[in-house]
């Protein structure tokens, strides 16, 4: 069940995220990956205790060790300041408006949601990309950020669903406690 | 709780930044007894602070956590910085992230890839070697090499530094590294060999990273997440082995998220008594002191004094600030190279610094005494999401990702180009932005001189030959700051890129010329020492962390009455300044 974004909204920004990054050959388009988990994931950050802006460590489990990426580490009081800023926005709070306003990806992400309209999921390619096009340019780049983060980050962010976006590209994403070998390291 | 002899103290020593600067000064004085508070600014992802000081266990290979989400921050939404070239692009062209190290427990040298250089000889004595530049203020260093080699010594023992004598153009040294080097990464052999193909003559770059198991730390296993990340496993070794030893002598109390908002004074102006911060909380508290060690940077050390009007008969706070040019040659090679394994930079070469007949000729035709460049790493980078945010949105991505083009199959020289003082390059207050707290955010004003654009113009058809001779099908020079007409501006931006922030409160021997003392105090609150960057007069050509930590060693130890003995050259060590061929640079 997503945590911020409604059902509709939900498919929505994954088709959004499928457009900018498509599926390509044995790469899986950033929605298909699970980028919209990724996103609400992340505008749903601090329905969580630790929030879930940085995941534990230090190992994944995949490649041995405990795993401890899902023990989210806990925020000092600046750092969880300038992530509900950015998250959030300043919303008038004059402790977040030290240099004026702050919009917040909540915002950029419903504003651009309207934007696009109820009937995007039922427009064909070509006019969803029209659509798209003529949306806010603040929401076009961070909702492209936010693809290749969802594709290629780890996926105990939300995205990368069953390491597919790094199965497509060879990368092997966090190796330790194994590591690789002076020889893998040296050799072609 | 920790105790002095005086009850009207709270610690020997109050050290300001828990950095390799600050890390150094906490590890050597409480080695010699003092009692010290280290405050940082920045929240604690290094170390338990409770015995035995484990690692907390937040580093890990993870890239959006530390590059996309400003674990390490500072975070420039509250902590905003400012640039500007000169003061006709106004108060500021850029808020932002601005070379913005990392403001945590163990500041720059956590993140650090942890490439551990000495500088040369000359590098202490540039303007009597080589001569002043027209614009520039190129000075000595008050010391030698030859008074610093003993404090580089114990700089690479107490952070544990890999490397070989295999350098020609190295400084002299006194003894063996402690480790040998790890693993050459695949791309650095084909660099390397090209190099040496061209005349050059490269090198197993010393790293502070250990290649076998050090001081309780475990041997480095290649796993790739090495510049931009804490150690998983902890095999580097600054600032983590400094801060450890420091915290386990009981004598030491580290406080993070601590901000320093003043230094406290006497009443007559002429000592400190200590600094007042404020917690986690906002809770203004003060930490009474003998000695105030500053170790914040070559960017907050000078903010700091600039707020309250410290230090600065000489008004050179803050100027001469100095990056180092940055000139990063990229090529493209029809294999993967897998520079997702291993250190970040393997590799490196130093022949641009001693220059030979060509860069003379060089400089001379560009109308200059001389130039100097910088080390060269040999490097490669395996982050996907940064390389994916390269491509842009569209059909092609996928496939672009899988070629690969900018990640593995990409291999690069970046050269530390050495970046003269000049008095208009500065950190100053910027009067409309502030940050979270309610401070004058600090404001960069940087143009680079001739010096720095010619000398980098001079290298690069060099290195993109070497790059095309190990394999490259193509390759493309781009500098951080652009050079006048760089189409790449728009990628790299026109801020200094550079995490080598130097020189704002200059160490000299004439207070009207100089910030610090000699022997790094501020010439107008002797009890007040500056032990990070912001002391260095000149920028070297080299990576800047091995001679920030010799540097505060040797500052403490002074401090401590306990200075170590300058050693001298193995007979026939020492060299003058001389062209690559040994003749003189004329």
């Amino acid at each position: 069940m997503p945590v911020w974004l409604s059902a509709d909204e939900h498919r929505v920004v994954g088709a959004v995220l499928d457009l900018l990054v498509p599926r390509n050959g044995p790469s899986p388009g950033a929605g298909e990956a699970g980028g919209a988990d990724y996103v609400d994931g992340l505008l749903g950050a601090f329905s969580f205790d630790p929030p879930h802006i940085w995941a534990g460590g230090p190992f994944s489990g995949r490649n041995g060790g405990e795993a401890s990426f899902e023990k989210w580490i806990p925020m000092g009081a600046l750092e969880e300041l300038a992530w509900r800023m950015r998250i959030e926005g300043s919303q008038g709070d004059p402790e977040r408006e030290f240099n004026g306003p702050v919009l917040g990806w909540q915002q950029v992400y419903g504003e651009g949601l309207v934007a696009l309209g109820d009937d995007f999921l039922g427009l064909d390619e070509a006019a969803r990309v029209q659509r798209l096009a003529g949306t806010d340019e603040a929401f076009r780049e961070l909702a492209f950020t936010h693809a290749c983060e969802a594709l290629y980050g780890d996926p105990v962010y939300g995205g990368n669903h069953d390491r597919s976006g790094w199965h497509g590209i060879g990368f092997a994403g966090d190796v330790q406690p194994r590591g690789w070998t002076d020889v893998e390291v040296e050799q072609p | 709780m920790i105790a002095t002899a005086d009850p009207t103290l709270d610690c020997d020593a109050v050290i300001v930044g828990s950095g390799p600067s600050g890390a150094t000064a906490a590890d050597l004085l409480t080695a010699h007894g003092w009692t010290v508070v280290v405050l940082e600014k920045g929240a604690n992802h290094l170390i338990d602070l409770e015995p035995p000081h484990g690692p907390l266990g937040h580093s890990s290979n993870d890239e959006l956590k530390s590059i996309q989400r400003h674990l390490l921050g500072p975070d420039p939404l509250v902590e905003p910085r400012t640039f500007r070239r000169t003061e006709a692009d106004g108060d500021h062209l850029f808020v932002g992230h601005v070379n913005s190290l990392p403001s945590t427990v163990g500041g720059g040298g956590f993140h650090a890839d942890a490439k551990l250089p000495r500088f040369r000889e000359d590098d202490f004595r540039l303007r009597s070697a080589l001569g002043p530049h027209e614009g520039a203020d190129v000075v000595d260093w008050p010391f030698a090499y030859a008074d610093l080699e003993p404090y580089y010594a114990e700089a690479e023992r107490l952070i544990g530094v890999a490397g070989e004598e295999t350098n020609p153009f190295a400084a002299w040294r006194s003894g063996s590294f402690p480790m040998p080097p790890g693993a050459d990464m695949f791309g650095a052999t084909l660099s390397m060999a090209a190099a040496e193909r061209a005349g050059l003559h490269p090198y197993r770059c010393p790293t502070g990273v250990n290649s076998v198991p050090y001081d309780g730390r475990p041997a480095c296993n290649n796993c790739g997440f090495c510049g931009g990340y804490g150690c998983p496993i902890e095999a580097k070794g600054d600032p983590v082995a400094l801060l450890r030893r420091a915290l386990l002598t009981g004598r030491c109390q580290l406080r993070a998220e601590s901000y320093v908002t003043a230094i406290t004074m006497a009443a007559d102006g002429r000592r400190a008594t200590g600094v007042r911060y404020l917690d986690d909380q906002r809770q203004e508290l003060e930490v009474r002191a003998a000695h105030v060690v500053l170790a914040a940077g070559a960017f907050e050390t000078p903010r700091l004094l600039l707020r309250q009007a410290l230090g600065n008969s000489s008004g050179l706070v803050g100027r001469n600030l100095m990056y180092h040019f940055q000139t990063m040659t990229v090529g493209s090679f029809p294999m993967p190279l897998h520079a997702s394994r291993g250190r970040c930079v393997t590799g490196a070469h130093d022949d641009h610094i001693v220059g030979n007949d060509a860069s003379a000729a060089a400089a001379r035709d560009a109308g200059l005494p001389w130039i100097r460049g910088g080390l060269v790493e040999h490097g490669g980078a395996g982050e996907p999401v940064r390389e994916a945010q390269y491509y842009g949105p569209g059909t092609h991505h996928g496939a672009a990702m899988r070629r690969s083009t900018l990640r593995d199959r990409m291999w690069a020289f970046t050269m530390q180009g050495e970046d003269l003082a000049q008095p208009t390059n500065r950190i100053d207050l910027d009067p409309q932005v502030r940050d979270a707290f309610g401070y004058p955010a600090g404001r960069v004003t940087y143009n680079p001189h001739p010096h720095e654009l010619v000398a980098s113009a001079h290298a690069a058809p060099i290195l993109e030959a070497v790059l095309r001779d190990a394999g490259a099908e193509w390759a493309h020079t781009s500098t951080s700051p652009p050079a006048p007409g760089d189409r790449s501006a728009a990628v790299l931006g026109q801020a200094p890129a550079s995490y080598h922030v130097m020189g704002t409160t200059r160490m000299g021997p004439d207070p009207a010329t100089s910030v610090v003392n000699p022997e790094g105090r501020l010439w107008n609150v002797e009890n007040v020492l500056v032990v990070d960057s912001s002391v260095f007069p000149t920028s070297a050509g080299y990576n800047p962390t091995l001679t920030i930590v010799a540097t505060a060693s040797r500052t403490v130890r002074l401090l401590l009455g306990a200075p170590l003995d300058a050693t001298a050259p193995q007979p026939g060590g020492e060299r003058p300044p001389a062209l690559a061929d040994g003749r003189p640079i004329t």
